[in-house]
């Protein structure tokens, strides 16, 4: 297992959409690190002839009759919004400065 | 009646078909129970009183009315907070749903309110129930009814606690690692994850979807039987319920299906001896024994895969985490910060996410993502999945020699509150005999077996093959009631009365 460096944890902290401040990044490396090296005794066992499991009790092609049914009213749907304007959620700019 | 919160479900629910008491009388009581106990024990985030009469007074209308009365009706029970319901907020234990009201219901819900249970309220949880003491969740932690200074276990810790302090008589858990039979296991009650696939995933709140499977707490398994048969069904809402008859939990709980005479039960060397405390060892020693003395057939049993259980869990419930939870992103409910018109959305995302979530659900969704990414895919996730597989294969095995599996449920007795809240891998062993039957997907009970160290509750794990949940009911019913007659009792009846002064 590769040591996790500072530059790793904020790379994966930007890939999980969480800010971190540096005494958080060297704690959560830390942590990260001890469990990497606990969870890598997988490679241990199971060979390459072992498939893999998704589910644990496997269903396949589940599908429900083509029916219309009513969706949830508008306002139930914005009630719990942070933030909504015109019937529908206002949300901060999409693009940077520079791409608009 | 004396006092109500002593009743067992169907006790209740027989009483009140009889009209012999209300449901009105039953659900005040234990209001009234919770009022007095949970200062100390703090089981709930949120109480209507309102709401939980409204309902108990929906089933005296329909007792009144002459309509046909469900089995559970008029039983109060505790929810954890990790299912929707309308009508009252939906935290999952989290900052970043703090305050949210959901929508629409849950189908657990649903089938709850068909069959007339009470939901007295929410209960506490570790936060999008990581964790296996509840001290991960954002709005303080729940104390052991058995030792105020201990963990009730986790996640669903809030509802073991509620069953254990006699707040209500059933509640309602989420199991995805052990998150139902570990804090059952500590608090000296019931608890059942039900075969993967039994109970409808509709309005749970997801962690680990191919793992996660709500179940029922009690204080007897014929009352567990009950909730289930009420949770359980096909439900067309989740594409991964089982689309078959629910198996005879209840008759198997009345031992309508026979005890466990001439049963062949497994004892499984993996889930035993080297890292189990000298007082579980012991209960479990004797357990074997009372089974072997009331004719079960019990053999020893080697999983040997069963030893990579917890690394596999590690890697794909927080793979399936990191991918879930990326839902909570401020957007369209709950916490939203960093919003103040310069901040981007992906800043305002981060933000958002850093105020909202915990320590451990931060480390679950990096380790996630860690193992999902290009390069580590196949080392991690894609390995761990095929461990999976092997564990299986275990199982299968064994089930072709036994009816039912046998461990203790948990490592220890209940730890002291803050011992492990910041060692990961220290409060990851507390799952170690329960991860098998969750990656596997078979049913799983934890029932009382006794005291253990420092006089707490010690708990037995009973393991069935897929969709024979009912084998874990018809040995758990027999085995219960050989240990009271054993104890004279209840285990239960031994829990701390918490009220000062307070008589039975």
């Amino acid at each position: 297992m590769p040591a996790l460096h500072r530059d790793d944890i904020a790379h994966l902290a930007r890939l999980s959409r969480l800010q971190l401040t540096d005494a958080e990044r060297d704690h959560y490396g830390e942590q990260l690190e001890v469990i990497l090296a606990a969870v890598a005794r997988v490679a241990e066992v199971a060979a390459d002839d072992v498939p893999p499991t998704t589910h644990a009790v496997p269903v396949v092609n589940v599908t429900r009759p083509d029916v219309v049914v009513p969706c949830l009213p508008r306002g139930d749907v914005l009630s719990g919004a942070p933030a909504a304007e015109d019937d529908r959620f206002r949300v901060p700019r999409i693009l940077d400065e520079e791409e608009q | 009646m004396s006092d109500l919160t002593r009743l067992d479900a169907s006790e209740t629910a027989a009483s009140v078909a009889a009209g012999q008491v209300t449901a009105r009388e039953v659900t005040s009581a234990h209001l009234d129970r919770v009022n007095q106990t949970d200062e100390q024990v703090h089981a709930f985030l949120h109480i209507d009183r309102n709401l939980a009469l409204a309902a108990a007074d929906a089933v005296d209308a329909a007792r009144a009315a002459g309509e046909p009365l469900g089995p559970l009706a008029g039983v109060p029970l505790a929810l954890k907070d990790v299912f929707t319901m309308r009508g009252a907020p939906t935290t999952c234990g989290s900052k970043i749903l703090d305050g949210w009201r959901p929508p629409y219901d849950s189908t657990v819900v649903e089938r709850l309110r068909q069959a007339g249970v009470v939901v007295l309220g929410k209960t506490n949880m570790d936060e999008f129930a990581m964790g296996s003491s509840t001290e991960n969740s954002a709005f303080g932690v729940t104390h052991n009814p058995w030792d105020l200074q201990r963990i009730p276990g986790g996640s669903s810790g809030g509802s073991s606690a509620a069953v254990a302090a006699r707040q209500a008589p059933l509640a309602i858990g989420t199991d995805t690692g052990g998150s139902i039979r570990q804090p059952a296991a500590v608090t000296g009650i019931v608890g059942v994850k039900p075969t993967y696939g039994a109970v409808s995933r509709y309005g749970l709140v997801a962690f680990s979807s191919s793992l996660d499977q709500g179940g029922p707490f009690a204080r007897t398994v014929l009352d567990a039987a009950l909730l289930h048969e009420v949770m359980a069904g096909h439900d067309p809402k989740d594409a991964t319920s089982i689309d078959a008859p629910v198996p005879p939990v209840v008759a198997a709980a009345r031992g309508e299906l026979g005890g466990v005479d001439g049963l062949k039960v497994g004892v499984v060397s993996q889930l035993q001896g080297e890292g189990y405390e000298p007082g579980v060892q012991a209960r479990f020693d004797e357990v074997v024994e009372l089974l072997t003395s009331m004719g079960a057939d019990v053999v020893e049993v080697s999983c040997p895969s069963f030893d990579y259980a917890l690394p596999a869990y590690y890697l794909i419930a927080p793979s399936e985490c990191s991918s879930n939870l990326a839902r909570f992103d401020g957007m369209r409910y709950g916490l939203r910060a960093g919003d103040d018109g310069a901040n981007g959305v992906e800043q305002v995302m981060a933000i958002t996410r850093a105020e909202g979530f915990g320590p451990e659900v931060k480390r679950r969704i990096m380790l996630g993502t860690y193992a999902l990414s290009a390069g580590y895919y196949d080392a991690y996730y894609g390995q761990a999945q095929k461990v999976r597989t092997l564990i299986r294969r275990d199982f299968e095995a064994a089930y072709r020699d036994v009816d039912v599996l046998l461990s203790p449920t948990t490592p220890t007795v209940a730890f002291p509150i803050g011992e492990r809240a910041d060692d990961p891998i220290a409060m990851y062993k507390a799952d170690l005999a329960t991860l098998p039957s969750s990656l596997y997907g078979g049913p799983a009970m934890s029932l009382p077996a006794g005291l253990g160290d420092e006089d707490l509750p010690v708990g037995v794990q009973l393991m069935a093959a897929v969709q024979r949940d009912e084998q874990v009911y018809r040995v758990g019913a027999a085995l219960e009631s050989a240990l009271q007659e054993r104890w004279g009792g209840p285990l239960l009846d031994r829990v701390p009365e918490l009220v000062q002064g307070g008589a039975a």
